[in-house]
């Protein structure tokens, strides 16, 4: 039996809109009548503009009644992470100093998008600035997990997990700074890629780390995984990190390769910490990759250890320096309680940001502040140079790695709000792949007894996110996780 | 919970710009003393000799033809200004 159309992958969806079974409005209506029915308990949206998605649906459905259809994103509703800008639409970073902020322009990924005839639907909620890693930083309160309500569906693109997991969108957009696309994909059982560092432009995307941030898809498939990521992909000379790389035809190449592979299984990712369950749907995922004859090889990944404690020194650093743009001058909240213009800015901001903003903006300054710079900054950036080249040593011997994504099925809300270094440590399976650059995807690969998803994470190497996608989708055609739907 | 000596979170507010309550910087304290000695492994780990990786992967300044374009047009560049007038923003008196 066919799921509802609203819980249907862009593969299916499109070839329904081509042959004229159904039409984008038809699509539209059929999300948008979920969304009102589910939204109100899930929360994923900070805003919705129904009657502007209807009328891109409407114009979607001219094109392709005119013979002009786009290709397999045209008349697909995706969602958009709300630090993704959209001309005309609003734009908050869930927070409230951008709270009456609207788009003058669009981001590359959302013209790009425009461009391959995808309707922009949504402003999806997230942590504060893409700062946490439960959406509990919001300044419009949490997310919730549709697997189940009383958890979070992770961070910082837990809107988005959470709006594609209800079926209130077909695909949705994240942004990935430490594994903010990846552990929400895995806490909700998605597909979640975050490719490698200046593959997709991050122009119109609010800075939070600029030498960490990367956009990538939501997906239910691995193969519409590979459809966001063809429309998205591509040097932008907007984005002065952005590389001049050839861009393949994802889809395509995953049918092509079929391994086997040599994949790589890092001790260091299957120590203290890790829940069992997780342990052991990630140890059967392997025992798959084994069985079709791929050779699973140990591998050594020794500098593991401080990625977080790396990630934090240059995360902040960027942040205190990316958010100083928020002044309360040009744009943004100004506060009305000031004296001079010294006042402004201090009183706008304490007033605009939210708490863990402020931690971390305070912990940037620190690590950058006169006497301290290189006791802490530039420490961070030799070890992550060291964490770059254990990656590196690495893929001398294999052509992924194999590990969890997130050391704990999806948490409860309010578990860890109080303790901010808990709340770190569940980054440690994605952090590194940030600071080396490196592409990463999280797939479905079970669920606890309790019926909470468990993600398998597969890092690959750079600009090699065809051959890690054809891994996730050898392991993706042989389980039946992702055909399985929350009950909402 | 435990305290770096030298974090001087009046200091560091003034820099970031950013007022902090009593409530706050009593908080931001103890939680960055204890995220701090968390860092503080780092200090292990041997760096001599390793150069620092500010990117990923090695960057390039881009140079392009110094060609006029189009650029975001007045009304859409101050339609977020918090106070506007004769199409600039306006802030209040710095200089008396």
């Amino acid at each position: 039996m066919a799921a509802p159309l609203h819980y249907q992958t862009i593969a299916e969806l499109s070839a329904r809109l081509q042959s004229g079974e159904i039409t984008s409005v038809q699509l539209v209506q059929a999300v948008l009548e979920r969304t009102r029915a589910v939204e109100e308990r899930v929360h994923a949206f900070n805003s919705r503009d129904e009657t502007d998605v209807l009328a891109q649906a409407a114009a979607s459905d001219a094109r392709r009644a005119a013979g002009k259809a786009l290709g397999p994103l045209d008349g697909i509703p995706i969602g958009l992470k709300d630090v993704i800008a959209v001309d005309g639409q609003p734009l908050t970073a869930s927070s409230k100093i951008l709270a009456n902020f609207v788009s003058p322009y669009d981001a590359t990924v959302t013209t790009k998008l425009k461009a391959a005839g995808a309707l922009c639907w949504g402003r999806l909620n997230l942590d504060e600035f893409a700062m946490g890693s439960s959406t509990e930083n919001s300044a419009n309160g949490p997310s919730r997990n549709p697997w189940d309500l009383e958890r979070v569906p992770g961070g910082s693109s837990g809107g988005s997990a959470a709006a594609l997991a209800a079926g209130e969108a077909i695909a949705t957009l994240g942004s990935d700074t430490g594994g903010s696309i990846r552990q929400p994909a895995a806490l909700c059982n998605l597909v979640g890629l975050k490719p490698t560092y200046g593959l997709v432009s991050r122009y119109g995307l609010i800075a939070y780390a600029s030498s960490l941030d990367q956009i990538g898809p939501f997906t239910r498939t691995v193969e519409d995984a590979a459809l966001v990521l063809q429309a998205i992909a591509g040097y932008d000379e907007c984005d002065s990190t952005s590389f001049k790389v050839e861009i393949p035809d994802y889809r395509a190449e995953l049918s092509k390769r079929k391994g086997p592979w040599r994949l790589g299984i890092a001790k260091e990712y299957f120590g203290e910490g890790l829940d069992p369950e997780v342990a052991k749907a990630v140890q059967a995922a392997i025992d798959h990759y084994r069985g079709i004859g791929c050779e699973i090889v140990e591998v050594s990944l020794p500098h593991t250890k401080y990625a977080i404690g790396a990630y934090y020194i240059i995360a902040t650093a960027e942040c205190s320096s990316n958010l100083a743009r928020f002044d309360g001058i040009r744009y943004g909240h100004r506060s009305s309680a000031t004296r001079d213009a010294v006042d402004i800015y201090s009183q706008s901001r304490a007033e605009g940001f939210g708490d863990e903003v402020k931690r971390r903006i305070i912990l940037g300054t620190y690590v950058l502040s006169s006497g301290y710079y290189d006791a802490y900054y530039l420490r961070a950036q030799k070890v992550r140079t060291l964490i770059r080249n254990d990656f590196l040593k690495a893929y001398e011997t294999v052509d992924a790695l194999l590990t969890p994504t997130s050391p704990t099925p999806a948490f409860r809300i309010g578990e860890k709000a109080a303790d901010p270094l808990s709340m770190y440590l569940s980054d440690i399976y994605t952090i590194g792949v940030n600071l080396a650059g490196l592409p990463g995807v999280s797939i479905p690969c079970g669920f606890t007894q309790a019926g909470l998803p468990i993600g398998l994470q597969i890092i690959g190497k750079p600009f090699e996110e065809a051959e890690m996608l054809a891994i996730a989708r050898s392991y993706e055609q042989a389980h039946d996780w992702t055909t399985r739907l929350p009950q909402l | 919970m435990s305290q770096i000596p030298d974090l001087n979170i009046d200091r560091l507010a003034k820099l970031a710009r950013l007022s902090l309550t009593a409530d706050e910087k009593a908080r931001y304290s103890a939680q960055l003393g204890d995220i701090l000695s968390y860092i503080e492994t780092l200090k292990e780990v041997d760096i001599t000799g390793v150069e620092p990786t500010a990117h990923a992967f090695p960057l390039y300044n881009v140079w392009r033809e110094d060609l006029p374009q189009p650029g975001l047009p007045v009304e859409k560049a101050l339609m977020n200004a918090p106070a506007q007038r004769d199409n600039m923003i306006s802030v209040p008196t710095v200089v008396e």
